[in-house]
């Protein structure tokens, strides 16, 4: 059954050749850009969602703010333990190296470390439920998470000193040519920092260099079936066969969101559209949610049962 | 419609435990227990696995329950990055690291680190030169490097610095604090070379500069050879570290540049890994240096010994990177 996948999914000899440019790929989802097609050995295509500019920049942000915390945090036991040791210079040279390695191995290894675990993310990436995975498809390798993080360098911690020390500048009066190169480096900086929003796989330039790209990879808990749910309880429904027929799989899949949302605001509208556009008399205490349940699983079970036969009807339009 | 049992429910029915059984596991190994799950959890994995990606399949062709496949969709990604996942042992990779990846990537990477080794002399050269015919250019070369260290200071205190035991001080924050800077110093030169290699290279000409300028003042007042040894005794270690970390920036600057058979992106992930390999081993290298600096010079005080140290460093780490030898890639 392995090979009976989805129709969009391209078979085993449609698999990109080594040299194939990545921006050539026409778009798995045209809805949704960041969904590439990702074949596993098993030759079943996973369509893993890339992270967005928004989620990668919000992700980093969390990050930042636990090496701060962590920045300050050792500085503070630092300047504790110094004093508990008394203020000879030895006690306090002793406290200051090991805070300079502390914070060194906080700004160089955090992401690395994190990284390296089975995970595959920071803190702040798993909170927003991405991960970092090799662009090929193969291991996430040592190095590549290495060389990803080391470009951090020049794309985060360049930029960061070259605005305090533009900040320095004006604090203390300077002439405007420091200015202007300062606002240059800016410049430059900045090609680094929005690399991610200029290409279509949202790398940075760290990814670019190591080969991998963050992913979504949330877990999702298994909801219950709605049309089983209404299979029980809501048997006295029967439509005929043409009310069930009167709308294609898009509009299935609006329903099942509508249901799984349960606004009762949204639910009246939906279901007092439907019933004009079937033509169903509403019964004595008929609830708007067991109309549309039963509805659904009425849709579902006609569309499914089409879907065997090998039709897919898109939306009401389809007339297949 | 009283026969309301659709397909796909009974086909979701069916499969449900091995989904569900699949997810626990998961959750076990994901929270880094993995090392607790029993052999027979471990061996259950990949075929679960499979049978959740055959699920997935089957549940695209077939069903029309959006949640039911998005569900299928994020366990079978979890599942693939679980089996497909790094898994040798840290141990073996550690060891792998040392036996074969550090020493070839370094020696494949022999022309960059040659152009490297070659922009560092010349600047080392050009500096000892200049700052000979005029000792004006000392100070632009050295800026605020030179911590006292210059034209104006005395032969005594120039010597003091070289054999300072700084008995003040403890050794392994001095050892510390060199690495650190050293480390931050050589990965911003790995980084820039994403530029084409231009900024690696300033970077590299300006390391040479400081040296051959600080050396010319040496001299010139007779203290050459004592320089030397106070330099070389953790500088071999030191500054082929940093030639390598800047022979990385540019294997990558190459690679953007001229990225050849494959395409530019290609061409810069292929570099980017390969420089990955080189840059971990630099980082290694630059602690040993360390080491060397803040407890083996500041302890070690004979100028004989400390040529000594770095000839056999030298040797070694010449020998280790690049001598042939049995079951060895070229």
């Amino acid at each position: 059954m392995v090979a009976a996948t989805g129709p969009k999914a391209k078979g085993a000899n449609a698999k990109r050749p080594k040299t194939k440019r990545s921006g050539r790929k026409p778009p798995v989802d045209p809805t949704n850009l960041l969904v590439r097609e990702f074949v596993t050995p098993e030759g079943v295509d996973l369509r893993l969602q890339l992270g967005s500019a928004g989620e990668r920049a919000g992700a980093f942000l969390l990050d930042a703010v636990i090496i701060l915390v962590g920045f300050i945090a050792l500085l503070i036991a630092g300047i504790s333990a110094a004093s508990a040791f008394g203020l000879e210079s030895q006690g306090r040279e002793f406290v200051g190296a090991i805070w300079l390695m502390a914070t060194f191995f906080l700004r160089n290894f955090y992401f690395i470390f994190f990284e390296l675990r089975p995970q595959a993310a920071t803190p702040g990436k798993m909170a927003l439920g991405l991960r970092v995975a090799a662009r090929d498809g193969g291991r996430l390798t040592s190095e590549a998470i290495f060389t990803r993080n080391a470009m951090r360098e020049i794309e985060v911690f360049m930029p960061a000193m070259l605005l305090l020390v533009g900040w320095a500048m004006s604090m203390v009066g300077a002439d405007p040519v420091d200015g202007w190169s300062v606002l240059l480096g800016m410049l430059w900086t900045g090609i680094f920092l929005f690399f991610p929003l200029f290409n279509r796989d949202r790398l940075r330039v760290g990814d670019l260099l190591a080969g991998t790209w963050v992913v979504k990879a949330p877990r999702r808990a298994l909801a219950i079936d709605l049309a089983h749910d209404a299979s029980e309880r809501l048997a006295r429904f029967d439509f005929s066969a043409e009310q069930a027929a009167a709308y294609g799989v898009k509009e299935l899949q609006v329903l099942e969101d509508v249901l799984r949302r349960r606004d009762p605001r949204t639910l009246k509208a939906v279901a007092d559209r439907i019933r004009g556009k079937i033509g169903w008399a509403t019964g004595p205490e008929e609830w708007d949610v067991d109309f549309l349940s039963a509805y659904y699983a009425a849709l579902r079970g006609r569309l499914e049962n089409r879907l065997l036969f090998g039709h897919r009807r898109k939306d009401k339009f389809d007339k297949a | 419609m009283k026969d309301l049992q659709l397909k796909s429910h009974r086909f979701r029915a069916e499969r449900e435990a091995d989904w569900r059984r699949l997810e626990a596991l998961l959750a076990k190994a994901e929270r880094g227990r993995a090392a607790r799950l029993s052999d027979d959890e471990l061996l259950q994995i990949p075929v679960l696995y499979r049978a959740v990606t055959s699920s997935l399949s089957v549940a695209r062709a077939t069903s029309l329950d959006a949640s039911l496949i998005a569900y299928l969709e994020s366990l079978a990604t979890r599942g693939y990055f679980f089996v497909y996942g790094p898994r040798t042992k840290l141990l073996q990779r550690v060891t792998r690291f040392f036996r074969r990846d550090w020493p070839n990537a370094v020696q494949s990477l022999w022309k960059e680190t040659s152009v490297c080794a070659l922009i560092f002399l010349v600047a080392t050269v050009a500096a000892y030169i200049m700052v000979q015919r005029d000792n004006a250019w000392y100070d632009t070369m050295v800026g605020g490097m030179s911590q006292g260290r210059d034209f104006a200071a005395s032969t005594e205190s120039l010597k003091k610095v070289l054999y300072d035991d700084d008995s003040g001080h403890l050794l392994g924050a001095f050892a510390i604090f060199l690495f650190t800077h050293n480390a931050q110093v050589s990965i911003f030169c790995f980084a820039l070379g994403f530029a084409f290699g231009v900024p690696t290279a300033l970077l590299m000409a300006q390391q040479g500069l400081i040296m051959g300028a600080m050396l010319a003042l040496y001299a010139s007042r007779g203290l050459g050879w004592e320089m030397g040894g106070w330099l070389m005794i953790h500088g071999v270690t030191e500054l082929f570290a940093v030639i390598l970390a800047g022979a990385a920036g540019f294997r990558i600057g190459v690679a953007v540049g001229f990225p050849g058979e494959k395409s530019r992106i290609d061409a810069a992930s292929a570099a980017g890994r390969h420089a990955g390999v080189v840059m971990i081993g630099v980082v290694i290298m630059l602690v040993v240096a360390g080491l060397l600096e803040g407890i083996g010079r500041q302890t070690i005080h004979l100028d004989w010994a400390r040529y000594a140290i770095a000839g056999t460093t030298l040797t070694l780490w010449l020998s280790y990177f690049y001598l042939p030898r049995p079951g060895r890639v070229a």
